[in-house]
């Protein structure tokens, strides 16, 4: 089994050095997909400190009826910048960022397919997030008509300000960067795999990011051309989404829409692949049905471009359009819930480690269950009739979104922190981060399904002193000070493990995916040889060659 | 390498979702227009018809080009080359006029919502002419300067591969803002 198979071929162009004392001039100047991927995540932990405080603004003012804490002005802005940036500037940018940085160690590659790429998709996210912050020092503040935008709200004479411009144009450049990158991922998973890794034995986040670089590809320019023509609006006065100039505002609610629901699989299947690493290496077990968790990801992704109206219905397209796609958007539950049961079926009668990566990852197949059902439940027309635009729908996606991409997120962050730091997150600060996050995330969130349901809507300012309504969004509000206070432990932990972390080793999860054969944190060319492929787990192959995954199975 | 084609590939992919929302935009408001201009009564099929199979031809020159370079033909290389740079360059000329003859009647992206989808469609379609010409003239320059030895050059092939692009998405243009009126 000594047998090691030499690298794949060296990139014709010479890549920067990743020597020590460089300077922020290697970092701005470099093309590595591990600096680039590190400059992703640094970046989105501060959108997310960012859209943090503006989540807790706005629960400050809704703390109790009738309270002016924040002018209704700003109130607006900050639950538009609020969604837009955790949206747009967290979640996506790291999952994209993380995905950078491990598909090549995973697939055993030297780079990206295409690192200048990279680069640009990384300086287009960038200058699009400061494109749409710099509005917060413009005369007319940020953009103040929520993260969709509706027509004709956004449109003149509706918003005199220049606030939805920003915003327009941030998304568009950082739109442009996620194409780029997700053309980029599809090139390198197709083309730059090691010799052995077949399209079946790739890990199943490789799958999961393959199958969100699709969705990139093909859902992002149907936002492009409609910013574009938002813009064209808002700039060249054409009257696409300006009904009293014979254009259709709901022509604008399809178009947010057809990227807006792909979206949501955007942000949420890289999480599904988070999962799918963690779950098998803490409960010592191969993913169960590895098949089908891959089948039923090209499932939801193909799925996801035919659903987007649910968002509407209260638009009233009529029976037969309501029908179709309350059907359609209920048949995602089939292929996700496929997944939760393979996650399961792989815990069950595993030897469980519940260290920090996996507390986040077990909490994030509840959580999200949750999320899944309300989904099921709103997409049924009736409920949603009643429930939109309320409480209930702002309940729904955050456990969509916090409860299932977030926690995922932390779970990846605990996972892989060692490989790319070198050093451990301590597990006494993640076991305090994990606990206050879950109280405070639920007594945050799950009143507002109560809330929801007794009548209080959405993106409102204030509220009267209706029975319970105070005492219910207070609770509310001291979850997300718990939850705040979980994020501070959370940085903390990350700048003292930065300095004092327990060194990680290679491979400190005894995890069997090719990116913890090599260094913590890598060379600059990834490996010096990279390990033979001859089944899913390279390194459990590597280690017990008496009984490999694959037995017979050859290395080319 | 492959990677490059792959790349152009999925990009024209892309790229074709960009112009079907545009298309699809067009299409929502043909019809809708009560008064004002609308594509049967300020249009020339005829003329832009006419500059119409400039582009269609500049797809038949690019072709010969990767021929010529298959062949290792290095002149008939460069001459394919700027054969499509001129014809995509009369193609944008007839554009030009067009518009601005429409800009003279005080037609405008701002005067009904029949300009608005007009002038973003074949707007966004005559900058990508002009992105592939700036292209085409940069393979003009390396081919001038010795660049492509033959018989493949990924350059060639997918600046060629994107040509074809634009110009297939003026064959659905001009049949759905033209044909459709006229027919």
């Amino acid at each position: 089994m000594s047998s090691r198979i030499p690298l794949v071929p060296e990139n014709a162009v010479p890549l920067p050095s990743l020597k020590a004392n460089n300077g922020l001039l290697s970092w701005v100047s470099s093309i590595d997909h591990k600096q680039i991927g590190i400059m992703y995540l640094i970046i989105t932990l501060i959108y997310f400190l960012l859209g943090g405080l503006e989540a807790l603004l706005i629960r400050v003012q809704l703390a109790h009826p009738g309270n002016d804490f924040l002018t209704p002005e700003l109130y607006n802005q900050l639950f538009t910048m609020h969604g837009t940036t955790m949206i747009f500037f967290v979640v996506m940018p790291f999952l994209i960022g993380v995905g950078v940085y491990l598909l090549p160690l995973m697939i055993g590659a030297r780079d990206m397919a295409f690192p200048r790429l990279n680069a640009l998709s990384f300086w287009l996210f960038f200058f699009g997030g400061i494109l749409l912050y710099y509005s917060f020092f413009t005369q007319s503040g940020a953009p103040d008509v929520g993260w969709f935008a509706y027509a004709p709200l956004s449109e003149k004479p509706f918003s005199l300000n220049k606030g939805p411009t920003y915003w327009a144009l941030g998304l568009l450049a950082s739109g442009i960067g996620s194409v780029a990158s997700g053309l980029n991922n599809v090139v390198t998973i197709l083309t730059m795999r090691t010799p052995g890794m077949t399209m079946r034995r790739i890990p199943l986040f490789v799958w999961m990011m393959l199958v969100t670089s699709l969705l990139l590809v093909f859902v992002i320019p149907i936002i492009t051309a409609a910013f574009a023509m938002m813009l064209l609006d808002s700039i060249l006065g054409a009257t696409f989404f300006t009904p009293a100039h014979g254009g259709s505002a709901i022509l604008w609610q399809h178009f947010f829409w057809g990227f807006g629901h792909p979206e949501v699989y955007i942000l949420i299947l890289p999480a599904f692949g988070i999962i799918s690493e963690v779950i098998p290496v803490f409960s010592r077990k191969p993913i169960y049905g590895y098949e089908f968790v891959a089948a039923s990801t090209v499932a939801i992704g193909l799925l996801s471009l035919g659903v987007w109206a649910h968002h509407m219905f209260a638009v009233g397209l009529g029976n037969a359009a309501n029908a179709y796609f309350s059907l359609a958007s209920m048949l995602i539950a089939i292929p996700t819930g496929v997944k939760v049961l393979n996650w399961v079926a792989t815990m069950w009668g595993g030897r469980i480690n519940f260290a920090t990566p996996m507390l986040f990852g077990t909490a994030f197949i509840i959580e999200f269950v949750v999320g899944g059902l309300t989904g099921v439940a709103i997409a049924s027309v009736p409920i949603d009739w009643v429930v939109t635009d309320s409480y209930f729908i702002v309940a729904h996606f955050h456990y969509a979104i916090f409860g299932g991409s977030v926690f995922a997120i932390f779970a990846g962050v605990y996972y892989w922190f060692p490989k790319f730091t070198g050093r451990m997150l301590s597990e006494t600060l993640g076991k305090w981060h994990f606990w206050l996050t879950v109280i405070g995330f639920n007594m945050t969130f799950f009143i507002q399904h109560f809330l929801g349901v007794m009548g209080m809507p959405r993106r409102t300012y204030t509220y009267y002193d209706m029975p319970y309504w105070g005492s219910m969004n207070l609770i509310s509000t001291i979850g997300a000070m718990i939850l705040g206070l979980s994020v501070l432990i959370f940085v903390w932990n990350i700048l003292v493990s930065l300095r004092h972390g327990r060194p990680a080793g290679d491979n400190p999860w005894n995890a069997w995916t090719l990116e913890w054969a090599t260094t913590s944190p890598p060379a600059v060319e990834n490996f010096e040889l990279v390990p033979p492929v001859r089944g899913r787990r390279p390194l459990w192959d590597l280690a017990h060659p008496d009984m490999p995954d694959e037995p017979g199975a050859k290395t080319v | 390498m492959a990677n490059n084609r792959m790349l152009v590939g999925f990009f024209i992919a892309s790229e074709s979702i960009f112009f079907l929302m545009l298309i699809l935009a067009y299409v929502n408001f043909h019809g809708s227009v009560t008064d004002g201009p609308t594509a049967v009564n300020s249009l020339n099929p005829v003329v832009t018809g006419i500059f119409s199979l400039f582009l269609f031809a500049s797809s038949f020159t690019i072709w010969l080009a990767g021929k010529s370079l298959r062949n290792k033909n290095h002149f008939m290389l460069k001459v394919w080359i700027l054969a499509t740079i001129v014809l995509g360059a009369v193609f944008i000329f007839g554009q030009g006029l067009e518009w601005s003859g429409l800009l003279d009647k005080n037609i405008t992206i701002s005067r009904n919502v029949f300009g608005t989808t007009f002038f973003t469609l074949t707007g966004f379609h005559g900058f990508h002419v002009c992105v592939g010409l700036i292209m085409l003239s940069l393979l003009l320059g390396l081919a001038l300067a010795g660049d492509f030895k033959g018989p493949k050059s990924d350059a060639v092939e997918c600046i060629s591969l994107y040509w074809h692009f634009v110009d297939g998405v003026w064959v659905v243009v001009f049949s759905v803002i033209y044909l459709w009126a006229f027919l």
